[in-house]
């Protein structure tokens, strides 16, 4: 044993290094899942400390000050951290599956996005470290944001990190957009593909155009902040709403980022365990279509309290009451699918119909505030603190998780446990309406959103105290899932190639996959290329490839340039030129070594 | 090699490298458009520094994007000398291009500086912040352009950029013209519109 010592620990460096110079699609999917999956336990834990300072009115767990960072870096993680790369952890395993490409159209790019979104994360709660951790919320709002009001690094590690993430965002929805337009098997037309795909190439666009424009309000910021430019200071005449509009430019937009691709794996899991094809596919994709238009146009239903006058109230409420129709028409969609189908109640598909009942009254709280008038009272209070969780716990997260369960056979060969998923499901399903539902009242009763304490007399103890637990009961079930994902790792069944009898391509190839994919390149002739008789060419698909298959290696660059990225990023946040001259040193040259590698795809 | 040429066949035929482009370039269009947005806003309300029509020099600015224009008509050449596989040539056009883009940002650099001695500066005024960041970042656009048409100059020395290595030239070519075009729009609205 001794004597194999270093050998064992030659191969766990090399194994290591493996993962670090990957540019597989799928090994990046499962990086960005693990990373996002630490984020969403990072993010739930400052939700529990939030949710134990409010058991109870006048209590004192941590100090206002503490709690303002609390509900800023959970914002904020969850959505740049949790729910978007846990989305991109399944853009990356299953669409390349999904349309039988080999990989996606930059594998490198791919690992680049990953690394910078990692890095990106690490830089941003790094800031706990040091004890500046974010505080202005997520949403930043000028003047908030000025050094006069916000000394310290608090603010520049927020705005600074998040245009790092920004970075890894395009660069990953550019790969996306071409890899789904231009990498489809033969025969893969626009109207055949799976509707997870349509729905990542649908959110991919929202990416790419939403996320240059909160680049810009940042870069504004920063340069308020560093260089004492006047974008939002009002004595020089600046404008604090502009923030606002350049913001919620963004970050309605990021909403539909944000849940579209849970109405995808929904739009997949629905069908399969319904045994029926999705009711309506033309008009759930084109709704999806709608959905991202019309996401350009509401912005400003964000922006009611701030009196943009009857015109502006108007047309921004009636642009968001439209974009009910396409989303309830997706819903209605999925009914229909179910409706008269051999249903199956899988843990996967549980959680696709719990998406499904949340969704709704989320949607339904979400159409009341569209209302001006309605809005006026209820913004700022609990009341939409329970709305956005409706949609994007309700919505997204058992979206996600509704997914994990769908694809784990997939990714990792092995079946999650059924009967311990369902205790995850039920658990989550049961805390997360104790914890939501109670905050409609609470809001309506007029408690205030990111406030670190309430009166007695307002009589908000019992409806807080039942909100608490339900946050427990949800982290609970999370830590069910966690031992679900432990009792697999070591007792769980293997998968078959197709264990929910699924019908896309995906489920034609080996479960876990081989690093190629597939053995030929299908040729597709069918929506549903596994349901139909001749759904595609060849079936089955050879066990062994006819013909050797190139397959690209590894890459050290696309990880150095991430780190030049965040090296010049550190340099910015602390002022020191030095630090950014090396971190843009170490970019220029990785981004030169790059391109200059032989690296055939 | 005849397995890796059967897997670049693509769905629409074009090479993934040029669509990529093209969706970047859609993306700088949102980043250049709030940008623009912002100068358009903010028009007129700054409340100290010296004003638009005080500062802006519009045929000392009307020179360089003629020289700024007539880079794209270089950058075009350059393409075309490349695509018939003709060295000579697309050295002389690609330099070229290069070379009148780092004429445009001398002239940028002298306009910076007599500014900023006239009194405009990032901090002074509205103006000041967002034509400094707006031009700012375009100036950093054509930069970034210069020092890519230098790299392919520098590989076309090295021989290795024959006809085959069209297509890098033509990525190259697509962002200096999108470059050159948001110059046009900047150049109408913040000097011609005043």
């Amino acid at each position: 044993m001794a004597s194999s010592a270093p050998a064992d620990a030659m191969r766990l460096r090399s194994r290591i290094w493996s993962w670090v110079t990957t540019t597989d699609h799928k090994r990046i999917g499962i990086l960005y899942g693990v990373s996002a999956f630490a984020f969403f336990l990072v993010g739930g834990l400052e939700a529990l400390i939030m949710r134990l300072q409010l058991a109870s009115s006048d209590n004192s767990v941590v100090s206002a000050e503490t709690f303002n960072e609390l509900f800023t870096m959970h914002g904020t993680t969850m959505v740049f951290l949790a729910v978007m790369p846990l989305s991109a952890a399944f853009f990356n395993f299953v669409v390349p599956l999904q349309i039988g490409a080999r990989d996606v159209a930059f594998p490198r790019l791919n690992a680049f996005s990953y690394w910078v979104f990692l890095l990106g994360g690490l830089f941003m709660n790094v800031s706990f470290l040091v004890g500046a951790a974010p505080n202005a919320g997520w949403f930043g709002y000028a003047n908030l944001t000025s050094t006069q009001f916000s000394p310290g690094l608090h603010v520049d590690f927020w705005a600074i990190g998040l245009q790092v993430l920004g970075i890894a965002s395009i660069a990953a929805g550019i790969n996306f957009i071409v890899t789904i337009v231009n990498l489809r098997a033969p025969g893969m037309r626009l109207m055949r593909m799976p509707v997870f795909t349509w729905m990542t190439l649908v959110t991919q666009f929202i990416v790419v155009t939403a996320f240059p424009v909160i680049t810009a309000a940042l870069v504004f910021l920063m340069f308020d902040r560093t260089f004492g430019t006047n974008f939002y200071v009002v004595a020089a005449g600046g404008d604090v709403l502009l923030w606002q509009h350049l913001f919620w430019l963004f970050g309605h937009p990021e909403v539909y980022i944000l849940i579209l691709p849970a109405m995808g794996i929904v739009s997949e899991v629905v069908p399969t365990f319904s045994r029926k094809p999705l009711f309506g596919y033309a008009v759930v994709v084109y709704s999806g279509l709608l959905i991202a238009i019309l996401g350009w146009g509401v912005w400003a239903h964000h922006m009611f309290q701030v009196g943009l006058g009857p015109i502006a109230d108007s047309v921004f409420a009636a642009t968001t009451m439209l974009i009910a129709i396409p989303t309830g028409v997706k819903i209605f969609n999925w009914i229909a699918t179910m409706w008269g189908g051999k249903l199956n109640f899988t843990t996967a598909m549980l959680f696709s119909v719990g998406f499904i009942a949340m969704f709704i009254i989320g949607g339904l709280s979400g159409v009341m505030h569209a209302s001006p008038p309605a809005d006026l009272q209820q913004t700022d209070t609990y009341f939409v603190v329970a709305h956005f969780h409706y949609v994007l716990v309700g919505g997204a997260v058992l979206g996600l998780f509704s997914g994990i369960y769908y694809w784990w056979p997939k990714v990792f060969g092995r079946m999650l446990s059924e009967s311990i998923g369902k205790w995850h499901f039920w658990l989550t399903m049961i805390g997360a309406n104790l914890t939501f539902f109670p905050m409609h009242f609470i809001g309506l009763l007029g408690m205030p959103r990111r406030i670190y304490t309430y009166d007695a007399a307002l009589g908000l103890d019992t409806m807080n105290l039942v909100a608490t637990l339900g946050a427990f009961t949800m982290a609970l079930g999370t830590l069910v899932f966690v031992g679900n994902v432990l009792w697999t790792w070591r007792k769980g069944e293997a998968a078959a190639a197709n264990p929910w009898d699924g019908a896309m391509l995906e489920w034609a190839i080996p479960s876990p996959p081989p690093a190629y994919n597939f053995s030929v390149t299908p040729t597709v002739k069918s929506r549903l290329p596994l349901w139909s008789e001749d759904g595609y060419e060849p079936k089955p698909l050879p066990e062994d490839p006819p013909e050797p298959i190139h397959l690209p290696d590894g890459s050290y660059w696309p990880p150095v340039t991430a780190v030049g990225i965040i090296v010049a990023a550190a340099g910015l946040l602390t002022g020191s030129l030095w630090v950014a001259l090396v971190g843009i040193g170490v970019l220029v040259v990785g981004i030169y070594a790059w391109a200059l590698e032989p690296f055939e795809v | 090699m005849t397995h890796a040429e059967a897997t670049h066949q693509t769905s629409t035929g074009l090479d993934s490298r040029k669509i990529g482009m093209w969706v970047f370039i859609g993306s700088e269009c949102l980043m250049f458009g709030s940008l623009i947005s912002t100068y358009l806003v903010y028009h007129g309300k700054s409340v100290a520094g010296p004003t638009t029509r005080e500062i802006l020099n519009i045929p000392l600015t009307s020179i360089s994007t003629f020289v700024l224009l007539m880079s794209s008509l270089a950058m075009v050449l350059a393409l075309a000398a490349v695509t018939r596989n003709d060295i000579v040539w697309s050295r002389v056009w690609l330099a070229t291009t290069a070379f009148l883009g780092l004429v445009f940002l001398g002239f940028q650099a002298f306009e910076f500086t007599t500014f900023v001695r006239e009194g405009l500066t990032l901090q002074v005024s509205l103006f000041g912040s967002t034509f400094f960041v707006l031009t700012g970042t375009h100036g950093a656009h054509v930069a970034v352009g210069v020092l890519w048409l230098v790299s392919l100059l520098v590989r076309s020395f090295q021989g290795k950029l024959g006809a085959e290595k069209a297509l890098n030239v033509e990525l190259a070519g697509l962002y200096w013209h999108f470059v050159d075009v948001v110059w046009i729009v900047i150049f109408t609205v913040v000097y011609l519109l005043q």
